[in-house]
């Protein structure tokens, strides 16, 4: 997903957490929000490009925002645009260890870990 | 703790479902195995693959949900739970928020006075476990092993109902020994297959509204959960006495030095941004799929614990020490099927000698030195007067270390009683001749003393002789002499 896409994706959900329908909400984002989703999202936004970038988002979710008028009070939510049920598999073991070839594609490796900057909590 | 308040914790308990396979790929779950190599494309979180939900995890969660009297969902779904850390490699986690699988059971659980108490399980959830990050031996860097990544878990959310510590245990061992007889976990606390965070608070007594919570995280053994939610319930005590304020927040639980202190945070980590995940489509349960999987459904403990009582006649408080591993009731079936003793008898060998020796020697009742049979066959001896219950004690040892069976032992080391009584007879003769001063004393009315003549009358004779026939005989003697 583009950087956009994603901040769009997050504010609806920031915006509308439970998925129900707020008909009158028809507000553009604050500074603040923005600001909020893109720490979420590990997003940094340089000074200049940020009121741009609130606009923007503003409008874009202004336009979907739209959907809220829909009268969905009698709609179950929709998990899925396929009108169908999860197919299962048999719990059995399929996968072969693959580590050499997986972690070629990794930047750092030791004695088969993965490496990252140090993080503990 | 501290009269005027009450305590509110609810429990929300990981349980890991024992299948070979993850929840969403099919790389195997095995414990243990070298860093990664049971991590596949899909639990790397590659692009363009897709997770196929495990059928063998719907089928254990269903046979929780049945065996905690709560309802399966027909349709339930899979959400994405956003948040960022590396052992999660995809940025989120597959689990389900709105619409979980198993919603409103409750189960019963046994109070330290006796009593019952009813506590309600809000709802289970099917999700998939993070990996590991390892913090020691990687210089500046964390090691990250995936192996674990995508391993199936059942998170089971209760009411607030608990207003102790102890509650709060006696719920987690109900839950872990109902998910032990489903087979549906290992439970293995060690191995992180079973563990637990507590929602903790404290209000005054009377007052309706909840306190400011606090989630302690990660307790993995029964005792840590105790000792856990009491620093925690001392400390907001101490703290809202003092005028202060309980603030909401995540807290590690250090065993070290039995405290609990705040996380650092995952800045802003609670908002977590579910959406419904759409790689994975509605999962779908039919009703004559819930009816199959209840016919599956084995005796549950509460169930086994009212037959234990109501078919072998043992004592409730016996029974409910059974029932707690499904392993331990089987093995006292057996016993009990095997032995010409009383089933109380043979309840309180394996709840006494057996549980005793195997914690002893930190085994499992599967792990027992000695097969039910061969315990029937000492509880026999007990039972025709072969051997005292002294005896059997030292015949049981020898048997835990190997040396046979329980008449082969006892005919080795030549322990049969002796109900003979002209021998018994001679030895109280014996006692009675070495000790004319305790005799004297016995015969001007100190009769307290009949425990002393009966004590070394069983250590001359080595514990053999019939006790109830030393009694009878020694009365009679020191009567006569």
């Amino acid at each position: 997903m583009s950087k956009t896409a994603c901040i769009i994706a997050a504010a609806n959900c920031a915006r509308h957490p439970a998925g129900h329908a707020h008909p009158e909400f028809l507000v553009s984002l604050t500074k603040d929000q923005v600001q909020h989703i893109a720490t979420l999202a590990r997003l940094s936004l340089a000074k200049q490009e940020f009121d741009d970038v609130v606009a923007k988002l503003s409008r874009i979710v202004d336009f979907v925002d739209q959907l809220q008028s829909a009268p969905t009070s009698n709609v179950l939510p929709m998990a899925h645009p396929l009108d169908q049920a999860q197919r299962l598999r048999p719990d059995q073991v399929t996968e072969k260890n693959e580590r050499e070839t997986l972690q070629a594609n990794a930047g750092a490796v030791q004695d088969g870990f993965y490496l990252v900057p140090k993080v503990i909590e | 703790m501290k009269s005027g308040w009450e305590v509110v914790i609810g429990l929300e308990i990981h349980c890991q479902l024992a299948t070979r396979s993850k929840i969403f790929s099919g790389a195997s779950t095995a414990y243990g195995a070298d860093a990664n190599v049971q991590a596949c494309l899909v639990d790397l979180g590659y692009p363009g693959v897709l997770p196929v939900l495990n059928e063998e995890v719907v089928r254990m969660a269903c046979k929780f949900g049945l065996a905690v009297n709560a309802s399966i969902s027909p349709r339930s779904v899979f959400a994405r739970k956003n948040y960022f850390y590396p052992d999660l490699p995809k940025g989120y986690q597959i689990s389900q928020y709105e619409l979980p699988i198993v919603a409103g059971g409750e189960l019963v659980i046994r109070l330290d006075d006796g009593s019952d108490k009813r506590i309600g399980i809000t709802r289970a959830h099917l999700e998939e476990d993070a990996g590991k990050s390892v913090h020691e031996g990687f210089g500046q860097f964390s090691g990250i092993d995936l192996n674990r990544a995508g391993t199936p878990l059942l998170e089971i959310v209760s009411e607030p109902d608990m207003r102790s510590a102890a509650e709060a245990v006696a719920y987690m061992r109900k839950i872990h020994s109902i998910v032990r007889y489903l087979e549906i976990s290992d439970g293995n606390m060690q191995e992180g297959s079973f563990r637990c965070d507590a929602n903790v608070s404290v209000r005054p007594a009377g007052q309706q509204k909840l306190g400011t919570r606090t989630e302690l995280k990660n307790l993995n053994s029964f005792r840590f959960v105790e000792k856990a939610i009491n620093f925690e319930i001392a400390r907001q005590i101490e703290l809202l006495e003092d005028g202060g304020k309980v603030t909401q927040e995540t807290r590690l639980y250090d065993s070290l030095r039995d405290e609990t202190r705040p996380m650092r945070s995952k800045e802003e980590a609670n908002d977590y941004r579910y959406f419904p995940d759409p790689d994975l489509l509605p999962v779908e349960i039919a009703a004559d799929y819930i009816e199959h999987v209840r016919q599956t459904l084995p005796e549950l403990p509460d169930a086994k614990k009212l037959r234990f009582t109501d078919q072998y006649g043992i004592r409730p408080d016996d029974a409910e020490i059974l029932i707690v591993s499904r392993a331990l009731a089987d093995y006292f079936e057996m016993l009990a099927g095997e032995t010409a003793a009383t089933a109380q008898i043979a309840a309180n060998w394996a709840i006494g000698e057996l549980s005793a020796a195997l914690n002893r020697d930190g085994l499992d009742i599967e792990q027992s030195r000695i097969p039910p049979a061969q315990l029937a066959g000492l509880l026999d001896r007990l039972t025709d007067q072969t051997i005292s219950g002294k005896i059997a004690k030292e015949v049981f040892e020898a048997m835990w270390a190997g040396e046979g069976s329980a008449d082969s032992i006892i005919d080795a080391k030549g322990l049969r009683q002796i109900s003979d009584s002209s021998a018994i007879e001679a030895i109280v003769a014996k006692v009675i001749a070495a000790h004319p001063e305790q005799v004297a004393e016995y015969q001007s009315g100190k009769d307290k003393l009949i425990g002393f003549f009966v004590g070394q009358v069983m250590k001359e004779s080595r514990g053999k002789a019939n006790p109830e026939q030393v009694n009878e005989i020694l009365r009679q003697k020191l009567q006569e002499s």
